[in-house]
């Protein structure tokens, strides 16, 4: 459906892409995930035709688009803040794409009532923009990206100026949309949880490089690196190559190690223990009661919860 | 691109070669440039512009904090009344003070300085202030839990953090005031004089084409240094200084406040009010005691003018109807190149006009175009051109911000939506600077309606404008002519702030928005 090889951008020099190939299949969604300045949101401009290639070719269902500008290719875009069109109301936001591709106002009409619909906004069609509130800023952009029905959506951080409880709940009101749209998107991100929650599959970005491409399962079971395993928040990476995970560590009263730390966050419990040889390793407990830091304490790890970095899980 | 360049090529680069022309056709014109009276004009109008500047700037600051910092009822009003002296034409504030100064003081070298800090009271206020205002209060509060007293608060935090705009509306005021006309003109009297009084007297009175081509490359290269040193201030006014937002800063006076808001607006209110009030006395008082008779009398045939006073009204109006709408298309589109980035040069090249003054620009009209290829001297139709020349700057001024503060992403958004860039730029960018054009057009047709120096050369004297009618009117002895200028001056005067306070409620409710 969507395909890009050896996609590469610079700017004065720099390599923003160094070499970037996606694939994405009718109906699959990739999400893209690193730190800022990874090329990810470069990455996502270069399939919207918004940054000049120095390398590389796109096709959309076999087509080649890469030399065709931004508004002939037919993909949707959603950008961080929405970038709503400040002197149009709600329909004249969502309507535009319909309006640039020359539809009449019955259908305009139709398409845009359509379109805030999936996003929840009915009946706000009149709305001035400056008084949306962030989350419906967010959906007025979403539904002008879906309006027009483009191939692919392209997503970027479209969460990202949100917050908290809202940002949670916009979530999953995209996922539920997505599930039923069955959209081809591409969703780039620097959140860990909104690529698991949104991606079919996943793929880590660093340095203009893509370094992991997997499943959301895949790739919280095997990091490729250390590097990915840090970004996706996992600790207790040892020396030889594994990792602990924080869930697999059981403390119980004993000997063997002593607590250096306890913080509560929320529901659970995050310890860092150092073991007697020197090592720290950090875990969570789901309990009410847990040892206080000074305390002695004996250290289980369940073998399944040990990670080889790397390693091809055959 | 194509069309403002082809414009400003014909109408200011084309007649500013034939002034080179002329002023070096016979090698350096040395006789003129080292004459005695030369340097003597020179040097007066460098340091009547330093003078003028630094008691601009220091009139200006009280007002400046006042209106940047202090909420009061009428704030906004106050803002925008204070803008209305900077647009009045140059011979209205120059009869305004003719009227206002007792007689024998009238003109002279406190008239000249007087009517600067009138005209340019706004700038310093404006520029100044605005920058005030978006200073984060919480550096002052943080000097004051350090200890600092208000007085070492004003001198070590605020005009060091002010200093940018400081120099900025400087640079500017000292331009203004560095080519100053009207006002020499009128109130300078015979002793007083500057290059651009100096280029029209060689010209228009000594028919001295040449002295007046050596002049003007004076002029031109003063003035071109000036440009250069404002550019590199103003790259500095982009420091780094925490900016806040205006809600944040501006708050009641407290205490001692009230004083300083008070004497500062009665200051302003005294200074910028007394003179046009001087000026509208005078248009009433008639030989017979106050009446209208001296606006009646604009209805009829004189000998000081070819027609009846109030066809130049009309011819006025006409003028910078027709000078606004050239000024906005040619500024729009330079606007619009230049907030692309990619024509730096553009920009200067449009700029140029406002520095290479009007005086100038008047000179290079009547000597590039009263000869083939071009023999259109006459013509009614260079009037305008030639204020719309002076008018540009401004609209650049005013639409070129307003179109880069377009956020990129909006472009890109309507862009991956389908429309091409041509759709884009009718949709998108005419609709969201469309108010900055209506604020560009009132400015427009005020600078078009007062302009003096560029006009005075090339009206034709049976189609005065109302500048040149009093221009005339004031060069006649007489208490009739007097207050037939002085009734002209107020209609010219109440035409040109009608424009500005329009264009500026235009631009409050841009600012709402």
């Amino acid at each position: 459906m969507l395909r890009a090889d050896e996609l590469r951008v610079s700017f004065d020099g720099a390599e923003a892409l160094a070499g970037v190939d996606i694939a994405v299949a009718e109906g699959d969604r990739l999400a893209v995930l690193g730190p800022s300045g990874s090329g990810k949101s470069t990455l996502l401009r270069a399939l919207a035709g918004l940054e000049p290639l120095r390398a590389g070719r796109i096709t959309v269902d076999g087509v080649d688009v890469t030399t065709l500008p931004a508004h002939r290719r037919g993909v949707g875009l959603m950008l961080q803040e929405g970038a709503l069109f400040p002197h149009l109301d709600v329909a004249g936001n969502v309507g535009f794409g319909l309006r640039v591709a020359g539809l009449v106002r019955s259908e305009r009409e139709e398409g845009v009532a359509e379109a805030l619909a999936l996003v929840g906004l009915e009946g706000m069609d009149r709305r001035s923009v400056a008084t949306l509130s962030g989350g419906e800023r967010q959906r007025v952009a979403l539904a002008r990206a879906l309006a027009p029905r483009p191939r692919v959506l392209l997503l970027d951080e479209p969460l990202g100026s949100l917050d908290g409880p809202l940002r949670e709940r916009l979530l999953d009101e995209l996922c539920e949309l997505f599930d039923r749209l069955r959209l081809t998107l591409v969703h780039v991100t620097h959140d860990v949880g909104e690529a698991f929650a949104i991606g079919d599959r996943i793929a880590v970005m660093r340095e203009g490089r893509i370094v992991q491409e997997s499943t959301p399962d895949e790739l919280w079971a095997r990091p490729v690196d250390a590097w990915v395993a840090r970004f996706l928040g996992l600790v207790n990476l040892r020396e030889n190559g594994t990792l602990v995970r924080p869930e697999a560590v059981r403390l119980t009263p004993g000997e063997g190690a002593t607590v250096v730390s306890a913080r509560r966050r929320g529901a659970t419990v995050r310890l860092r223990v150092r073991l007697d040889d020197g090592e720290e390793l950090e875990t969570v407990a789901a309990t009410l009661e847990h040892p206080a830091p000074g305390e002695r304490v004996a250290v289980e790890v369940d073998p399944a919860g040990i990670v080889r970095l790397g390693a091809d899980p055959g | 691109m194509c069309l403002p360049a082809a414009f400003l090529a014909l109408f200011f680069a084309y007649p500013l070669a034939a002034i080179l022309a002329r002023g070096l056709g016979d090698g350096l014109p040395w006789d003129v440039l080292g004459s005695r009276s030369t340097l003597g004009v020179l040097w007066f109008t460098a340091w009547q512009a330093a003078v003028s500047t630094a008691a601009t700037v220091l009139l200006g600051l009280p007002l400046a904090w006042a209106i940047a910092r202090l909420d009061f009822p009428g704030r906004s009003l106050v803002r925008a009344l204070v803008l209305v002296p900077f647009v009045l034409p140059t011979v209205v504030v120059a009869a305004a003070f003719l009227a206002l100064l007792p007689d024998g003081a009238e003109r002279g070298l406190v008239a000249i300085l007087a009517a600067h800090v009138f005209f340019n009271l706004a700038v310093v206020v404006r520029i100044v202030g605005s920058f005030w205002g978006r200073l984060d209060s919480g550096l002052w509060d943080a000097a004051a839990t350090l200890g600092a007293s208000p007085v070492q608060r004003l001198r070590r935090v605020t005009l060091p953090l002010l200093a940018p705009a400081l120099a900025a509306a400087g640079t500017l005021v000292f331009l203004f005031c560095f080519t100053s006309f009207g006002v020499i003109l009128l109130l300078g009297g015979p002793t007083y004089a500057t290059l651009e009084t100096e280029i029209y007297r060689s010209a228009a009175r000594l028919f001295d084409l040449r002295a007046a081509a050596a002049l003007s490359l004076l002029q031109l290269a003063a003035v071109g240094s000036l440009l250069a040193l404002a550019a590199l201030v103003e790259r500095r006014l982009g420091g780094a200084v925490p900016l806040a937002g205006e809600r944040d800063v501006v708050r009641r006076p407290r205490g001692r406040e009230r004083l300083g808001l008070a004497a500062a607006l009665t200051g302003a209110a005294v200074g910028l009010g007394l003179p046009l009030a001087a000026l509208v006395e005078r248009s009433l008082a008639t030989p017979d005691g106050y009446g209208l008779g001296f606006y009646r009398a604009l209805g009829e045939e004189t000998a000081v003018l070819l027609v009846a006073p109030w066809h130049a009204v009309v011819n006025s109006v006409l003028y910078a109807l027709a000078a606004t709408a050239v000024a906005l298309v040619v500024g729009g589109l330079a606007a619009a190149a230049i907030a692309r980035r990619r024509a730096a040069w553009l920009d200067a090249l449009v700029m140029l006009p406002l520095g290479a003054s009007a005086v100038m620009l008047g000179f290079g009209f009547v000597i590039a175009f009263d000869e083939p290829p071009l023999d259109v001297r006459g013509s009614p139709w260079l009037v305008p051109v030639a204020q719309a020349l002076v008018a540009a700057p401004f609209v650049v001024r005013i639409v070129a911000p307003a179109l880069r503060s377009i956020d990129e992403r909006l472009h890109e958004a309507a862009a991956v939506l389908g429309a091409s860039p041509a759709r884009i730029r009718r949709e998108l960018d005419l609709p969201l600077v469309l108010r900055a054009l209506g604020v560009a057009a009132g400015f427009a047709f005020a600078i078009s309606l007062g302009e003096f120096g560029a006009t005075v050369f090339v009206a034709r004297s049976d189609w005065p404008t109302v500048p040149v009618a009093i221009f005339r009117f004031l060069g006649r002895p007489g208490a009739l002519n007097a207050g037939q200028a002085a009734a002209l001056a107020v209609v010219l005067m109440v035409l040109t702030a009608a424009a500005v306070l329009a264009a500026d409620r235009i631009a409050v409710r841009r600012g709402a928005l």
